[in-house]
């Protein structure tokens, strides 16, 4: 039971840093590059992706031994789908701001590949505890990820964090920083961070074992 | 028989593969995950659609307020194929077009939606017009699905919106280049956010374009019936 509980927790943190989808695994560039330019959008954006994976990972880790495997795939998508409409209209309902500033990108959830990846490398395969660590897990280094990147560049870009100036009007905004080029500058640089952390790390613990 | 190499990559007590399910049990797997999606999404919807309406109305009523100034209510206005006109519909179609009255019941202005393609999909706005300026004075976006950051500052940069705070209509609504606007009739283009922002000029002339003409017409019939006085603007 202990031991149990010590995995579902290493699963957990895994999503964190050890295989961040974004920084490590680099998946889900689409929605990780294009609504990224202000911090709220990727907070909202992040929420939103954390709902459909959490629900599809506990859908498709309990029907894990009804899902025949040459469907599977078609399932998970149809899983997905289902739940990427569901917080479309959630959204739109509760919402509408919010709904309102992420525009289309809220449907494209649906091709964003973590979220099938997940289904497929891990709830496909464990118990519903530990697909829910994972979702979880992934989610939130997501969610990281994006808000990482979404400071920088709302910062740079817009001179502003979470829509409140924090530059006086002396600030020229680098508006590159929002336009795409800005999203790859600065997935650019936190990968470049992230990787020569991991590095310095790898080779600390070889110095020490 | 299993050959020396098959042998090696087999791990020993591996489980023997289940048999391959039949095509009864497929079409069953996704016969169920379609019959339960739906279900999920027909909830769903049904659940959601009264709240997202109500929000809608509430935009459109908020969005009415902010683009005719003073404005206390407001009607929405009957297209019989000819003439504008007030009223219940009797069959005739709905115009997108809202007359908007202040403290005194005198007429304001007139509210248009309309709509056009933009950069991701449709963006539907609604704006003032005064036909007696013969100007837009205000505009409000209602729906739009443009990029974050970019696309969307249509509705959130105040500089962009002060375009349409007096806009003339004659010759044409025209979209400039940032810092090019020399005349009433021209909309100042957002940096970085062209399609978009041409995309709202082009939606403010098709209304005008397909409106204009009526709401004048209404506005002389108003006139003619005396019920408009206070209709020029002091």
């Amino acid at each position: 039971m202990g031991k149990d509980q010590h995995t579902d927790w290493d699963v957990l943190i895994k999503g964190l840093w050890r295989e961040n989808p974004v920084f490590v695994a680099v998946l889900g560039m689409c929605p990780t590059l294009a609504v990224t330019n202000t911090a709220i959008n990727s907070l909202a954006m992040a929420a939103a992706t954390f709902f459909v994976l959490f629900f599809s990972s506990l859908l498709v880790s309990l029907l894990r031994k009804v899902i025949a495997k040459q469907v599977r795939i078609t399932t998970y998508i149809v899983i997905i789908a289902t739940f990427v409409s569901l917080v479309d209209m959630l959204l739109a309902a509760l919402v509408p701001d919010i709904h309102k500033e992420l525009g289309a990108f809220i449907a494209l959830i649906v091709v964003n590949c973590l979220i099938l990846g997940r289904q497929e490398a891990f709830a496909a395969k464990n118990k519903v505890g530990a697909a829910l660590m994972d979702a979880i897990g992934m989610g939130l280094g997501f969610a990281i990820a994006l808000l990482m990147i979404g400071v920088v560049r709302e910062i740079l870009g817009n001179g502003s964090l979470f829509d409140i100036p924090i530059f006086g009007t002396s600030f020229e905004p680098w508006i590159i920083m929002i336009l795409p080029p800005g999203g790859f500058f600065t997935l650019g640089f936190l990968l470049l961070l992230f990787n020569a952390v991991a590095l310095r790390r790898t080779k600390a613990n070889a110095v020490t074992s | 028989m299993m050959t020396e190499d098959q042998r090696s990559i087999t791990p020993p007590g591996t489980p023997e593969m289940p048999p391959e399910p039949g095509p009864a049990r497929l079409i069953l797997t996704l016969g169920l995950a379609g019959f339960f999606s739906g279900l999920l999404l027909v909830s769903g919807f049904v659940l959601t659609r009264p709240v997202i309406e109500r929000n809608k109305a509430e935009a459109l009523k908020a969005a009415v307020y902010q683009v005719l100034e003073g404005c206390v209510t407001f009607e929405q206005l009957i297209w019989d194929g000819q003439v504008l006109r007030q009223g219940a519909s009797e069959g005739e179609d709905i115009a997108p077009v809202y007359i908007g009255f202040g403290k005194e019941g005198q007429v304001l202005g007139f509210a248009i939606t309309s709509e056009e393609p933009g950069f991701q999909d449709i963006i539907k706005a609604i704006y003032g017009y005064d036909p007696a300026l013969d100007q837009i004075i205000g505009m409000e976006i209602l729906e739009s699905k443009e990029t974050p950051g970019l696309g969307d500052k249509i509705f959130k940069d105040a500089r962009f919106k002060t375009n349409f705070e007096a806009l003339a209509v004659l010759p044409e609504i025209v979209s400039v280049k940032f810092g090019e606007k020399a005349n009433p009739h021209e909309v100042e283009a957002i940096t970085g956010a062209t399609i978009s922002s041409k995309a709202v000029t082009r939606l403010l002339q098709k209304g005008m374009t397909e409106w204009r003409e009526p709401i004048r017409s209404f506005v002389l019939t108003l006139k003619g019936e005396g019920t408009s006085g206070s209709h020029e603007k002091s």
